[in-house]
């Protein structure tokens, strides 16, 4: 436990110290909060408006409330993936400079020093997630408050799966990478592809419909949606407390995906968890089974 | 004399990319770095492997520290097979190369006891040898500073020191040397001398005649991973220098090659 532990601790230290990696990471939220001052949170804001007719007014933290929390879910579902790539790029960074050597010239077996990345990616990315968490809660404070304690709860559980889910697709994609040049392939990809693909930048729901059907066999439009389901789930009571009519509601659900639909069927929120933890199984029993078949190759060429 | 490394008909091959046979000009798929190759070493020496750069030194010190399998052969480091019980064997071993791999943001003090919680030494015991090796080779002054901060002897130093944090029988050293200024490769001949001193077996891998023939008390010549010479220094250099009987067999070699 004791060299487990200095491990992970190191890695975390490694991860937090090394600016480059840590601004790299944070490149992804970055964007999107850029986007959303330029001009995300207009058309965030018009997606909700479109809903209603022009003679109808709405109160402005209703409306605040509404886009930050969009904002807010879209941060999260995109962040706590591409911080555990970049979190797990150390796993790669070792490996080009030949500090894994020094790993494996001491009495740590193999599966200890994989288990010590992914559980300091696990902690590191949970870190930053926790605390970008705590500032968009002054802020939804701010401009338009209206979670409950228990969707508080909900939200960092969502955070903590999402972190789990991003640390494990990771691992998978990181562990055979051994160049500088395929670590920030990888990077580059993940941290500009994902948020299109999650429905993070712009709502799965503006897209075609054959991209939708596509899209719904990933399992990154379930962890948007289920964090989107949290983050807007008081608002939305707010909305139907107030006396919106039901069509609009289902109409402004749809419009973000807080809906999300597996062709022309909805899917619940317990199947969300059922979708995002079972990825994380399948993913962490797809690790283990590809592990040891490169073990078993590697004494079958020694 | 007591044996504490036997290396016994060792081989090692490796798949050649086509990108490293269109390099090398052949069309080989493989490329034997180390063919058959055996030596011993004694408790408390300085073994030296002497060859040019391919000749399969450093796939050779790879392989007893564990980093890489053989294909074939036995390695026995103090009587353990290196096949069979790695983990035990990695307790016993210390391995440097040249190249620094220190991170910088870390400090020596921060480093050493990371290193040694990986070795799993006792929390008491890893203090005690720590303030002895660091007012040993003078690190107590700087074991706060990054390691960013130091200059690349005092990296050398923590390198060397942090490779031995569990006190190991054998200290196998990687071209030690390489790239390093005379200051830096001083101490470190210096910090050598001090381990042959302590008891320890070194097994160095250099192409420097002058380390050899300052260190070590025994060499081996290896050309194409293949044992060419292993004696004594003093018998090697009875009626020529070092680097003599080097060219000389290297002469004998290359004829051999081209016959």
């Amino acid at each position: 436990m004791r060299t487990m532990g200095y491990l992970i601790k190191r890695n975390m230290k490694l991860f937090f110290k090394d600016k480059g990696m840590l601004i790299s990471s944070l490149i992804t939220p970055i964007i999107l909060l850029v986007l959303y001052i330029t001009f995300l949170g207009r058309v965030y804001k018009d997606i909700f408006i479109q809903n209603f007719p022009e003679s109808f007014e709405i109160d402005d933290k209703l409306i605040n409330g509404f886009v930050s929390s969009q904002l807010f879910s879209s941060l999260f579902a995109v962040s706590c993936i591409t911080i555990s790539f970049c979190n797990n790029l150390i796993m790669i960074q070792d490996k080009v400079t030949g500090a894994n050597n020094d790993f494996i010239t001491s009495p740590v077996r193999k599966p200890l020093i994989i288990g010590s990345y992914y559980f300091s990616t696990i902690f590191s990315s949970s870190i930053i997630c926790f605390l970008a968490m705590i500032v968009c809660f002054i802020y939804m404070g701010i401009v338009g408050w209206y979670l409950s304690v228990i969707d508080v709860l909900l939200i960092m559980l969502d955070i903590v799966l999402l972190v789990l889910f991003g640390t494990t697709l990771s691992t998978i994609l990181c562990y055979p990478l051994k160049t500088q040049g395929q670590m920030s392939a990888v990077g580059t990809m993940i941290s500009s592809g994902y948020g299109f693909i999650c429905g993070a930048y712009m709502p799965i729901s503006q897209f075609g419909s054959v991209l939708q059907n596509i899209l719904s066999f990933f399992p990154s439009t379930y962890a948007t949606s289920l964090i989107r389901n949290h983050t807007m789930r008081g608002i939305i009571f707010e909305m139907e407390e107030i006396g919106f009519p039901n069509e609009v509601v289902t109409n402004i659900k749809n419009s973000v995906d807080y809906n999300t639909y597996f062709f022309g069927n909805l899917v619940e929120v317990w199947q969300m968890y059922l979708i995002l933890g079972g990825f994380i199984i399948i993913f962490i029993m797809f690790f283990i089974v590809f592990y040891k078949i490169k073990l078993r190759n590697r004494k079958k060429i020694s | 004399m007591e044996e504490i490394l036997i290396v016994k008909d060792l081989k090692k091959t490796f798949k050649l990319t086509a990108k490293q046979r269109k390099i090398n000009k052949t069309n080989d798929l493989y490329k034997i770095a180390v063919d058959g190759l055996s030596f011993k070493a004694y408790k408390g020496e300085i073994y030296g492997l002497l060859g040019p750069n391919g000749a399969g030194k450093t796939t050779t010190l790879r392989i007893i520290s564990t980093l890489i399998k053989a294909d074939s052969g036995d390695v026995f480091v103090d009587g353990i097979d290196i096949a069979k019980n790695p983990d035990m064997v990695r307790q016993k071993i210390g391995f440097l190369t040249s190249e620094l791999k220190l991170e910088d943001f870390f400090t020596p003090n921060y480093l050493y006891d990371y290193f040694s919680a990986l070795h799993k030494i006792e929390k008491t015991l890893s203090e005690q040898r720590k303030n002895y090796l660091f007012k040993k080779f003078g690190i107590e002054d700087f074991k706060e500073v990054k390691i960013g901060d130091l200059s690349t002897g005092m990296k050398q130093k923590v390198s060397l020191v942090i490779s031995i944090v569990h006190d190991p029988e054998i200290i196998i050293f990687d071209e030690p040397t390489n790239g390093l200024d005379v200051i830096t490769a001083k101490s470190v001949t210096d910090f050598l001398i001090e381990l042959k001193k302590e008891g320890k077996t070194i097994i160095l891998s250099t192409h420097i005649f002058s380390l050899v023939e300052k260190l070590c008390d025994r060499v081996g010549i290896i050309f194409d991973g293949r044992m060419i010479k292993d004696d004594s220094l003093t018998n090697l250099t009875k009626e020529k220098s070092l680097e003599d009987v080097f060219f000389e067999l290297y002469d004998e070699r290359i004829g051999e090659k081209y016959e």
